[in-house]
């Protein structure tokens, strides 16, 4: 193909195409490994799926962006070829490009609103993303932008997930001296214990992280906030503080026989797996169970995590087992076809009501009922029913909770004058991040509830702005 | 990264683990623990605090030595540094003035329960305590707890110092008070906090246990630790762990402390260390 043709010829040939698909690892090889399942657009892909955009005068994509990155700006640059301007401009407004090109769900977000979804298929802009981010990997060392004059004031950031990074990232560059806080011995957050290395490489995430450690950061580690210094100890030492410590409580169902070995959280599931590499076991200390029959509980993207996980462990057989029907999956579609391609049994309008275990402790069946859909819920989404006596059992070794997560209360029940809701969440304002306390501010799912990646990243942005507007 | 200041074997199998951790020791409290990763690609291993010095900015953990992780951690020496030591982490044991308080302290549990028996002194409590071990040379820091308990008693199970038997001989010198302590505390393996629990329930005296299940993050984030207590799901590391012995389904919380027996053994043997740090060549435990 020649990439020296005008854009204008090509894009009126080109508009006829439909979105170009991403090379994947074949179901067969990956359901047995952890390397990367998308493998990435190669320049060419990028180039032709670039060029399908209509560049529109009012771009609908940006509106769908939590942190407004210039879509038709950045593709512009792609369709001239020039990867290097168009990686500078997604990192205008996003630090993580990386990050958010692998696990944004851009079909609910930018693409949902491209002018083409219903013609010939929306852009892939989340793919064209994730291409500029590692083709600039690829391609030696991201340039660190200049850095604002000192500003003399200091910034502690709690926790070092995806809104503290964004954070963090946005105040080294406006001056602001910023240590980022971490409660594990690896920086990251969710991106880091949460989401799986065939999804997300951990390789991935410590290159965005180290990029804004580059950028001045200095990022501690193994430092819980709230035992080992309380936010009021360190209100004394810095000037401004956010609290981004996600939502990390892993919710259970409180059935019986929920404490048999063999059932855990998708937290510990997935944490032992990623953030303590379990998949290398013994080739790594932290011991994980052979499993051979897996059912993992929810529907979620943390679900499918888990599913997908403990394929790849070697278990025979694995099931998701959802209340709801297929319809309601909480899951981003691309996940859940994921794991039905490598072979995970969906077994949805299914309810589990108690585990039974065998004389050593460990989970041996679940007793389930079945369910029906009823009217829509509160969530928009219906209601699943149970149907009564409709009991019956699966035979498992090994149950994953993956219902969901509220946030930590560590931070709230150490910090005098933080608003907490009834969720445990942090009261603060959504367009600055002020909680109800001077000089705290707080974003992600710590506010919001378990979200996304990119809400957590829009919600660090704002709450970056805010700060620097306090402190200058 | 956390320098080792010293680790030495006190008696066969337990270690004294005293690191460098300026931040935890300004803060760690009796009862409290620490998460310590022996190297990059090691186990985070709960330890609960023994000592520490604010001034020196030092913190000491005694530890048994079971399995591939606690065996490099044995291999540490005075020099050397582990990538983690995070804390302090978990609730700290309720120091007030009870009246009388006996504490027991068993293996690892004696060093950890030498700071509850200092500060429930210092707090004006008659503090007795009682040590248990196997035979006289397992046991440690006898002169220590002595000075920071108004009496101590020890207990082996085959008579070398102090009484002869084991966790029934504790309940022995409980009723053998003239009046019954106000309050137990317990620091040792599960066998032994349960078996004076059990026993202390019939006696109406309120009992606290240090419990040590399988942990990963110690912040409340992975659930591994869980508990029932009074018939409710706990948390060891963020609501514990100290709980009221009475209230906890021990038959579980045993099982799931066992829960990766069979892994640890596979790891031993992989990373069964060159030379040899058994100096009685066998577990005591």
């Amino acid at each position: 193909m020649n990439h020296e043709e005008s854009p204008k010829e090509e894009r009126g040939k080109k508009l006829d195409l439909n979105r170009n698909e991403m090379p994947k690892q074949p179901p067969v090889v990956r359901r047995r490994n952890f390397s990367e399942v998308a493998l990435g657009y190669t320049a060419d892909l990028a180039l032709t799926e670039a060029k399908r955009c209509m560049q529109c005068k009012k771009p609908k994509c940006v509106t769908g962006c939590p942190v407004d990155i210039d879509i038709p700006g950045f593709i512009s640059h792609v369709v001239k070829g020039d990867f290097a301007g168009g990686i500078k401009k997604i990192k205008e407004t996003n630090c993580l490009p990386a990050v958010s090109g692998r696990v944004c769900p851009q079909e609910m977000q930018c693409e949902s609103q491209c002018v083409l979804k219903n013609k010939k298929g929306e852009i892939a802009i989340g793919r064209i993303e994730r291409f500029l981010a590692d083709w600039e990997a690829a391609n030696g060392i991201a340039e660190v932008p200049p850095r604002a004059k000192p500003s003399g004031k200091k910034v502690a950031v709690v926790g070092s997930g995806p809104a503290g990074i964004t954070v963090a990232g946005d105040l080294i560059l406006l001056g602001h001296e910023v240590t980022v806080f971490e409660a594990l011995h690896k920086a990251g957050g969710v991106l880091t214990y949460g989401i799986p290395e065939f999804r997300l490489p951990k390789s991935v995430v410590a290159r965005e992280v180290d990029y804004v450690k580059r950028l001045g950061v200095e990022v501690v580690t193994d430092f819980v906030v709230g035992k080992t210094r309380t936010v009021d100890e360190l209100l004394e030492t810095y000037d401004a503080i956010f609290v981004g410590t996600g939502a990390g409580l892993p919710w259970f169902m409180n059935i019986p026989g929920e404490n048999l070995n063999g059932v855990y959280s998708a937290n510990e599931y997935l944490t032992r797996m990623n953030l303590m590499h379990g998949y290398l076991f013994p080739g790594a200390a932290t011991p994980v169970k052979k499993h051979t029959r897996v059912a993992v509980v929810g529907g979620g993207n943390v679900a499918m995590d888990s599913a997908r996980t403990a394929l790849r462990m070697g278990a025979e057989e694995v099931y998701i087992v959802y209340r709801r029907s297929h319809a309601e999956l909480p899951a981003r579609l691309e996940e859940s076809e994921n794991a039905e391609e490598e072979g995970v049994i969906f077994k949805v309008l299914t309810l589990p009501v108690a585990y039974e275990g065998d004389d050593r402790g460990w989970v041996r069946q679940m007793e389930c009922l079945r369910m029906e859909l009823g009217e829509p819920d509160a969530s928009g989404r219906r209601a699943p029913i149970e149907v009564k006596g409709s009991n019956f059992r699966i035979s498992v070794d090994a149950v994953v909770c993956a219902i969901g997560n509220s946030p930590n209360p560590l931070i709230p029940s150490t910090t005098s004058g933080l608003e907490v809701t009834k969720r445990g969440t942090l009261v603060a304002d959504l367009e600055t991040g002020k909680t109800t306390r001077d000089r705290i501010w707080a974003g992600g799912d710590i506010v919001t509830g378990a979200a996304t990646v990119i809400l957590a990243m829009g919600a660090g942005r704002k709450a970056a702005k805010s700060i620097h507007a306090f402190l200058s | 990264m956390n320098k080792v200041i010293e680790r030495k074997m006190i008696v066969p199998n337990l270690h004294l683990l005293t690191l460098e951790a300026p931040e935890v020791a300004r803060k760690i409290r009796p009862g409290q623990f620490v998460i310590v990763r022996p190297h990059d690609e090691g186990e985070r291993i709960p330890l609960t605090a023994a000592d520490w010095d604010a001034e020196k900015g030092t913190v000491s953990c005694v530890f048994m030595e079971v399995g591939a992780s606690t065996g490099r951690l044995a291999l540490l020496k005075a020099g050397d540094s582990v990538p983690t030591c995070v804390g302090p982490l978990g609730n700290a044991t309720e120091i007030a003035n009870y009246g009388t308080v006996l504490c027991v302290g068993g293996c690892y549990g004696i060093g950890s329960i030498y700071p509850v028996c200092r500060e429930l002194k210092r707090a004006g409590n008659r503090v007795l305590t009682v040590l248990e071990a196997r035979s006289s040379y397992l046991l440690y820091w006898l002169k220590e707890i002595a000075q920071a308990s108004s009496q101590l008693f020890n207990v082996t199970r085959d008579g070398s110092l102090g009484a002869k038997g084991h966790a029934g001989k504790i309940i022995d010198i409980v009723k053998e008070q003239r009046k019954l302590p106000d309050r137990v505390i317990v620091n040792g393996c599960t066998f032994l906090m349960a078996r004076v629990s059990e026993a202390t329930r019939s006696l109406g005296i309120p009992t606290f246990v240090n419990l040590n299940p399988i942990m990963i993050d110690g912040t409340g984030m992975c659930g591994v630790c869980r508990v029932t207590v009074a018939g409710r799901t706990r948390f060891a590391c963020v609501d514990g762990p100290e709980f009221n012995g009475h209230d906890i389904d021990w038959k579980e919380f045993l099982a799931r402390r066992k829960a990766y027996m069979e892994e640890e053994v596979l790891l031993t043997r992989r990373s069964a260390p060159a030379e040899p740090v058994h100096r009685e060549g066998k577990c005591h435990s």
